[in-house]
């Protein structure tokens, strides 16, 4: 808890940076001036010519700054997808269902909703081409100077597949112990028989103030019987 | 008087010692959840959800409202103590309480900030008592194209006025209303379900609300962990000097003005008003030398312009079922839970429940207040939980809620993914509340347009009813082309002004 984290895009002295534990990959510079949304309007930031550029300013969390974020014309290709889908679910599964009493039916909705994606992705695209760029949501825990690890990410989703999977056949408090276990495991944390003990704790706790006490739907599984 | 009867029958509701024991853990909880990092008001509430899940709806809403006002308390304690700049709302707390915390004045700053939360709360909460039903009478007055244009407005607004880019709000708004879509129609057609049953009865909004705020936003947050936690700064029992006192009284009043009128309107939040109350502070202050360096006008004002602005949408949210910031959003998604309807019809049909919750808002602000100036400390502890335990139980607590819904596996697997996309839009910069505001109110907009066609046969002129909807689209007309008048209009004005 001694370590300073400020931050020197934030006006701060730079510590020794401490070292990414637990990744492989080594932090990237930082880069001052965080590439800013292109079609900011004026409303939103009613009064930050008197707000010290201290706070809200978060960096860009990857490449060099200059190079813009190529990464966005997926989200637009995600958006023209979805609205591709929908379109087509429209036209050929839903039913033509009209009557007097409805002279709209179930399919104008979903069809314009469609077109309005296709038609945002490629604003969206526009966009990202003429050098726009999202702002990633920054944190009190967030430290948007490094990449994403992925590491991480990729066990802790992991570890709720492994709750998800496992909860109807062994119970809340055997997939619950496993979720919070693991997760903790994922996050970086080693002491495996001190969160073995949290996390048992903790599921069974939670299975009886909810599931015995408040009537919440938690399975007992193949503790069924010993709970 | 009609409604100060029914108030002092809400007050008669909640002063149970059941209910006053159930207030009570729903501002302890709120708070505590609030405080830690990470965690806003909006994912308190809905990490919270399962606690009532048992409960009696009266009680239910009793401890929603202290979770509501602790959850605040809780997320501005953080900003002060903290060394990082939290949610949105509460950045603007951060300029100068971190600064008063460093410069060892963090007990006065923990007061002000409580104590004007207190004040702010109280007196928007009166307000709401006012203007709640004025609004409900007019709201019984509208018909299907009016709440139809209304929906659109707010649609609109969250979308074009919050969030620095229009082109990414949009497209969370459209994502949301394709998740409302999914599930059985009212002509009894499956739209979107992929032919998965359980997609049949539509994607709760429970799990919406924790796939995104919870499981999306601990996701973001693992993926850029500060591999040390920020340091936090140690505090004594908050308590404030005559100084003080005299330094604070001016700015909760004028934030508490700020923050209610901003809350209560369809685009408002919080950030607006607190950052003009900022301004505000900065300009009316004896001490601009402070400014910067943490001066206790810049905490008094912005803290109570973020309550008087939670107090302002619970306005919009009660009388029309609109919800304009996320923990409004979270907050009708569980009313919803409990076959709620919030509504102009609601003060007719659950009036009891309606101004327990109210009372009970009274209550819970108190309780705040008492509770808060003592356990400072124990919550400053709370912050120096270790970030892996912290997360880890996020993503317990939030699959332990979404399990509880149906009890069924498979909202794990769309928790799982819709938690992927949160962490995909808070990647890429994509604005959350459209997308909650499109699956809450996609449906509802959808049934008023075919309901107000359905008079029209189908022509679209039915879309168009009285002077309301007129007033609204030309409502919705001015945020679309804010950044052209902006450009010619408000601009030139505000450099004549800064000029003379």
């Amino acid at each position: 808890m001694s370590g300073m984290t400020t931050r020197p895009d934030r006006g701060g002295e730079q510590p020794p940076r401490p070292p990414a534990v637990e990744t492989s990959v080594p932090p990237i510079p930082e880069q001052p001036g965080a590439q800013r949304t292109a079609d900011l309007p004026e409303v939103t930031r009613p009064a930050t010519a008197d707000v010290p550029p201290t706070v809200g300013e978060p960096a860009v969390d990857d490449g060099p700054a200059p190079r813009p974020d190529r990464a966005q014309y997926g989200v637009c290709a995600f958006l023209a997808l979805v609205g591709g889908l929908v379109i087509l679910d429209a036209t050929t599964r839903i039913g033509h269902a009209v009557n007097s009493a409805d002279p709209i039916g179930p399919r104008p909705v979903p069809i314009l909703l469609g077109v309005l994606l296709l038609i945002v992705a490629a604003i969206y695209a526009v966009d990202v081409a003429c050098g726009g760029a999202g702002e990633p949501e920054a944190g009190e825990d967030v430290d948007l100077t490094t990449p994403i690890d992925w590491r991480t990410v990729l066990l802790l989703i992991g570890a709720f597949l492994v709750n998800a999977v496992l909860i109807d056949r062994l119970g809340w408090v055997i997939s619950g112990t496993l979720l919070f276990w693991g997760s903790a495991f994922a996050l970086g944390n080693r002491h495996y028989v001190r969160n073995l003990l949290i996390a048992v704790a903790l599921s069974l706790i939670t299975f009886y103030t909810f599931a015995i006490g408040l009537g919440v739907n938690l399975p007992a599984g193949v503790l069924q019987g010993i709970l | 008087m009609d409604n100060l009867a029914n108030l002092l029958d809400g007050f008669a509701n909640v002063v149970t010692p059941m209910n006053l024991l159930i207030a009570l853990l729903g501002v302890t909880i709120g708070t505590a959840v609030g405080v830690l990092p990470g965690i806003g008001p909006a994912m308190t509430v809905a990490l919270l959800l399962p606690v009532t899940y048992g409960m009696e709806p009266t009680q239910a809403f009793i401890m929603f409202a202290g979770i509501f006002y602790g959850g605040m308390y809780g997320g501005s304690t953080t900003s002060i103590l903290l060394n990082t700049p939290g949610e949105s709302s509460s950045v603007v707390t951060a300029i100068e309480g971190n600064k008063m915390a460093k410069a060892g004045r963090a007990a006065q700053a923990l007061a002000t900030a409580a104590i004007g939360s207190f004040v702010a709360g109280t007196i928007a909460t009166l307000l709401l008592v006012v203007v709640t039903p004025p609004v409900v009478s007019f709201a019984i007055s509208l018909g299907a194209p009016d709440y139809f244009a209304l929906m659109l407005l707010s649609f609109v607004a969250v979308t074009a006025v919050l969030g620095a880019s229009r082109v990414r709000g949009f497209a969370s708004l459209l994502l949301g209303l394709v998740i409302g879509v999914i599930g059985v129609d009212q002509t009894g057609q499956q739209r979107l379900t992929l032919g998965i049953p359980q997609l049949a009865d539509g994607i709760d909004v429970v799990v919406v609300a924790v796939g995104i705020f919870a499981v999306g936003e601990a996701l973001w947050i693992a993926a850029h962990l500060r591999r040390r936690a920020a340091e936090v700064i140690p505090v004594g029992r908050p308590w404030m000097g005559k100084q003080d006192w005299k330094r604070s009284w001016k700015p909760w009043l004028r934030g508490t003005a700020y923050g209610f009128p901003f809350g209560a309107l369809p685009a408002g939040g919080a950030e607006i008003p607190t950052f003009l109350s900022y301004a505000t502070e900065k300009k009316l202050t004896k001490h601009p030398e402070e400014f910067g360096r943490g001066a206790i006008e810049g905490v008094a004002g912005p803290e109570a312009a973020n309550n008087a602005s939670a107090a302002g949408t619970l306005v919009p949210m009660l009388a029309i079922g609109l919800p304009t910031n996320a923990t409004a959003a979270v907050m009708l998604a569980a009313f919803q839970q409990y076959g709620i309807q919030p509504g102009p019809l609601l003060f007719q049909r659950e009036s009891g429940l309606v101004w327990t919750l109210i009372a009970s808002l009274f209550v819970g602000n108190l309780m705040l207040l008492v509770l808060n100036l003592p356990l400072a400390p124990a919550w400053a502890r709370l912050l120096r939980i270790p970030r892996p335990y912290l997360y880890a139980g996020i993503l317990f607590f939030a699959s332990m809620g979404a399990y509880a819904v149906n009890a069924s596996p498979f909202d794990l697997f769309l928790l799982l993914t819709l938690g992927l996309l949160g962490f995909g839009m808070r990647r890429f910069g994509l604005p959350i509340l459209p997308l909650i505001v499109g699956v809450i109110l996609g449906p509802r907009a959808e049934l008023q347009g075919r309901r107000a066609l359905q008079l029209s046969g189908g022509e679209l002129h039915g879309l168009v009813g009285g002077w309301v909807s007129w007033l609204i689209y030309a409502a919705i007309l001015v945020v679309l082309l804010w950044p052209l008048l902006g450009r010619f209009v408000v601009r030139p004005l505000r450099g004549r002004l800064v000029t003379g």
